[in-house]
């Protein structure tokens, strides 16, 4: 191949201002005169404010003290429903709820006034889990506490038991997750009548910011202005939740007149904002004696917080997730979010999937045991391949062979010897060794058609030195937008990959390219830059000013000529969905992603029978995603996500009391480090997809799904016990591997 | 800070610089680099000693700088992110962090350097057991942490590849 820069794992774009300690992030930013926000909260789940007493001993009089009827526009966080209010006014949904703002200019001082804010609430009875939520035990949103339900029906699945020589069922549950970025969440806010509202912060999506914002204030859209900061880390906990954060800086900043500045500490960001959706999902499937799928009953249920926020999205994602990449001629997906008195749940990384997905993978193991065939041999008989149908009825137009994924990662992984050597050895050890894996594929982009109601824009602008810009609110956190969309510019037009300047996200100056979610920016985001940069090219080409070869000084000196003749050089594009795409939301049928991303994970785990504490001793992660742009960030991608499944599996778990988050600390609420975190062994296939940028689609989220599942299924191969549940702590293990007399069993 | 303390004059060297500062004597050595010095590149990650973004070399010991009371930076050396790289000549875990993509948001990055410097002045020639176990003060959640064994082993290569004097 002649490319320069794809395929290429060129220095990270910002990389130099990382590794230095120059990079700037919302708590490095000051601003003269600013003030330090901070945000009172209830203590109680759901209840009616009586009043707010201001204790003694504060000098109430040199703060700024905000509440909801404060709020110049409406008292809301316009997101996709608008029932999540800024401020909670009258009624509290949560313990974590926000009631009462307050502004100073000495953080140590403001944080006893904090605690002087009594809140006097009467409280009503609350609901904690998905089984009272569904009972409706009370009733604490619409007349049934749902959310949002779906149903996917593909086939006849009540008619189909009868074809079935064997019927098995499961229920699975998988717990909530924190994102645990480690840059917490921040903002500061300048406002007034006069200019409007400017942000700056730690953040995913510009635009949602800027929605909620607009809503908030009444305000004309180009009165406010949203600026990221560098971001330390989102996967998705910095979707939503950063207009919170914006809407309370920009009400202190608007009633004092000066700059505040909102930054949680460790606390505040784990109790207060959104986590991974707990979820429960009951199988019913039907098979052959041939071990050929003939019905699958799925339903999958997510327990949403106590507001709608995003959930509706996620729901939906689980639930096309939730059969898998096998062919069934009959299923049915029934999901349902519900209502709970808990903060609301919200994006992470893989949407839901990881949660439905993990109770399939666990399931077909157990499915593959009732008909005497192995969890491998059993999947290759129902592995999905192109021109067959997905649950949603979407025909798979890609050349999919999870066959020889399947075998690839067998090999590197060496499973099969491992999987006889374990079984000799593991009787007679204290220490049981297992080996597992999962199948599965992720869809990129936004779901059905999505896409085309984002609309989403980018702009390509060329300097007269012959450097050019890319305009896009995709956001750079971690993840290499910056650097992919510098490759492919730089690619696309022939230049270097240093003459590519990627302009921070700022509403004030780049389109809407929609949220930095969905294992989109790559993908969907990443075409848009490349047509852009080929239509400028294409400008300048027909202007004659350039020639079709060029060097990069004829290129620098081409855009100045057509700058000082003609005006400005710009180039825009916008999204234009694959020919042939079709989804009816009304049937949820039809095609649910225009690609996917296919796997096949494999863990070995390593089980103490004396501590009952699960490790994972080597991963093999083998995937097909188009084309890799950059190795090394793409294998990051991957690596990382693994070990934030290995997490989710084992490690992290939120203990709720009544709602609220209990270990809201790094101390108790354990993620991965680098003494827990296996060899993650990464393999690409690659097969060009043909609307992505030089055939790549998105993989953000994928590593996400597969992990859980194939410990667990590994722990299942060490010890010969079914854990259904995630994560499996030390206690939940000994649980399920000792008697009631406490001894083995 | 409340009133109950006064601030005291804190004299210490930072990244090889003389620096004095009033302080309260019990106010966190982060916020003194941070909001004092203006020496941003220490991150808190927690605040409570757990993710190592607030790690700094102290008197050539790595510490949670949001652990350590201001009072025992008096009279301390103080390397910070800030003075790893020599002007724009970076050290070589930094070159390495670039070159393996050891930094991927960033935000643990500084600590994350602090950590493999200090281990490497420790063990030139580290084992993966030391590599691991150097590195488990400081957490990351974007890598999972093999980009950043691997970068560590590459500074290893280029420190040697230093050393060999030029024929």
């Amino acid at each position: 191949m002649d490319e320069k820069y794809f395929g290429h794992s060129v220095p990270r774009k910002e990389g130099r201002d990382k590794v230095t300690g120059r990079a700037q992030y919302v708590d490095d930013l000051t601003f003269p005169d600013m003030l330090h926000g901070v945000t009172v909260r209830s203590s109680i789940a759901r209840g009616r404010i009586r009043g707010i007493h201001f204790g003694e001993g504060i000098p109430w009089s040199d703060f700024t003290i905000v509440t909801a009827a404060d709020i110049p526009g409406k008292n809301e966080i316009a997101l996709i429903e608008h029932d999540q209010p800024c401020l909670a006014a009258e009624l509290i949904h949560h313990p974590e709820e926000p009631i009462v703002l307050l502004a100073h200019p000495d953080r140590y001082l403001l944080e006893e006034a904090r605690r002087a804010v009594q809140i006097d609430v009467e409280p009503l009875p609350a609901v904690f889990s998905i089984e009272d939520s569904l009972a409706k035990r009370p009733v604490i949103f619409g007349d049934d506490n749902i959310f949002k339900s779906y149903r996917v029906e593909k086939g006849d699945v009540d008619s189909a038991w009868a074809q079935a020589d064997v019927i098995v069922e499961g229920e699975y549950r998988t717990g909530a997750q924190e994102q645990l970025y480690i840059e917490n969440q921040g903002m500061i806010a300048k406002a007034s009548p006069e200019d409007g509202v400017t942000v700056w912060g730690s953040l995913q999506c510009p635009y949602y910011v800027h929605k909620a914002l607009v809503v908030l204030f009444g305000l004309s859209s180009e009165k406010i202005r949203v600026i990221q900061a560098e971001t330390g880390g989102g996967f998705g906990g910095k979707e939503e939740y950063p207009s919170m954060i914006a809407a309370h800086a920009a009400l202190l900043a608007w009633k004092s007149g000066k700059p505040v500045k909102i930054v949680y500490d460790r606390a505040e960001d784990m109790v207060a904002t959104t986590k991974r959706h707990p979820s429960r999902t009951r199988h019913r499937t039907g098979v052959t004696r041939e071990g050929k799928l003939v019905a699958m009953d799925i339903d999958f249920v997510i327990d949403g917080g106590a507001y709608a926020t995003l959930s509706a999205v996620v729901l939906s994602r689980g639930t096309i997730h939730a059969a898998g990449p096998y062919v069934c001629p009959n299923v049915r997906i029934r999901s349902q979010a519900v209502a709970t008195n808990a903060p609301p749940h919200g994006a992470f990384r893989g949407f839901g999937a990881p949660q439905s997905i993990f109770a399939l993978e666990r399931h077909l193991d157990q499915v593959a045991r009732a008909v005497n065939l192995t969890p491998e041999e059993f999947r290759r008989r129902n592995f999905i391949r192109k021109r067959q149908t997905t649950a949603t009825g979407q025909i798979v137009g890609e050349d999919v062979n999870l066959g020889a994924l399947l075998d690839r990662a067998f090999r590197e992984s060496d499973y099969d010897a491992k999987r006889e050597r374990f079984a000799r050895e593991n009787p007679s050890a204290t220490v049981k060794r297992g080996i597992g894996f999962s199948s599965f594929m992720h869809g990129a982009g936004f779901t059905g058609s999505g896409e085309v109601y984002l609309a989403s824009v980018v702009e390509i602008e060329a300097t007269k030195e012959g450097t050019v810009r890319v305009l896009a609110a995709s956001t750079e956190i971690g993840q290499g937008t910056n650097t992919i969309f510098s490759q492919i510019a730089a690619e696309a037009l022939g230049i270097g990959y240093d003459r590519i300047e990627i302009v921070r996200p700022d509403t004030g100056a780049v389109p809407n390219s929609g949220p930095t979610v969905a294992s989109r920016t790559s993908m969907v985001v990443g075409k848009l830059v490349e047509e852009a940069a080929l239509e400028l090219k294409r400008k300048l080409l027909e202007s004659g000013l350039l020639c079709d070869a060029c060097t990069e000084d004829e290129f620098a000196r081409a855009c100045r000529r057509y700058i000082e003749t003609r005006g400005p050089l710009r180039a825009r594009s916008q999204y234009e969905p694959p020919p042939g795409l079709r989804w009816d939301d009304a049937t949820y049928s039809g095609d649910a992603y225009g690609a996917y991303a296919w796997a096949v994970y494999v863990a070995e785990v390593a089980v103490d029978t004396v501590t009952f504490e699960a490790r994972v001793t080597d991963f093999v992660a083998v995937q097909e995603v188009g084309k890799v742009i950059h190795p090394v960030l793409a294998a990051g991608q991957i690596e990382g996500g693994v070990a934030q499944a290995i997490g989710l599996a084992l490690y992290e778990n939120v203990a709720w009391r009544e709602g609220r988050m209990a270990n809201g600390q790094m101390t108790n609420y354990i993620m991965p480090t680098a003494m827990d975190v296996p060899p993650i062994r990464v393999f690409f296939e690659e097969q060009p997809y043909p609307f992505g940028p030089h055939g790549a689609k998105g993989i953000g989220e994928l590593p996400m799904d597969g992990p859980a599942p194939a410990i667990l299924n590994a722990i299942e191969n060490a010890t010969g016990v079914s854990v259904n549940e995630i994560p499996a702590t030390p206690e939940v293990l000994m649980e399920a591997m000792t008697s009631k007399a406490g001894v083995l069993v | 800070m409340s009133d109950a303390a006064e601030r005291v004059d804190i004299t210490c060297t930072v990244n090889g610089e003389q620096r004095r500062v009033a302080a309260y004597p019990m106010a966190r050595l982060l916020d003194v680099l941070r909001e004092e010095m203006r020496l941003t590149g220490t991150k808190e990650g927690c605040g409570e000693g757990e993710c190592g973004a607030c790690a700094i070399l102290l008197n050539g010991a790595i510490v949670n700088s949001c652990l350590v009371p201001a009072i025992e930076a008096d009279g301390a050396d103080i390397r910070t992110i800030e003075g790893i790289a020599k002007g724009e000549d970076l050290h070589a875990v930094q070159s390495a962090f670039l070159e393996c993509g050891g930094a991927q948001c960033g935000i643990c990055t500084p600590g994350m350097i602090i950590a493999a410097v200090s281990l490497l002045e420790r063990h030139p020639h580290p084992t993966e057991e030391e590599v691991r176990e150097g590195l488990s003060g400081n957490l990351c959640r974007c890598t999972g942490y093999q980009r950043i064994f691997a970068a560590v082993v590459r500074a290893c290569e280029l420190t040697s590849a230093k050393r060999v004097p030029a024929r």
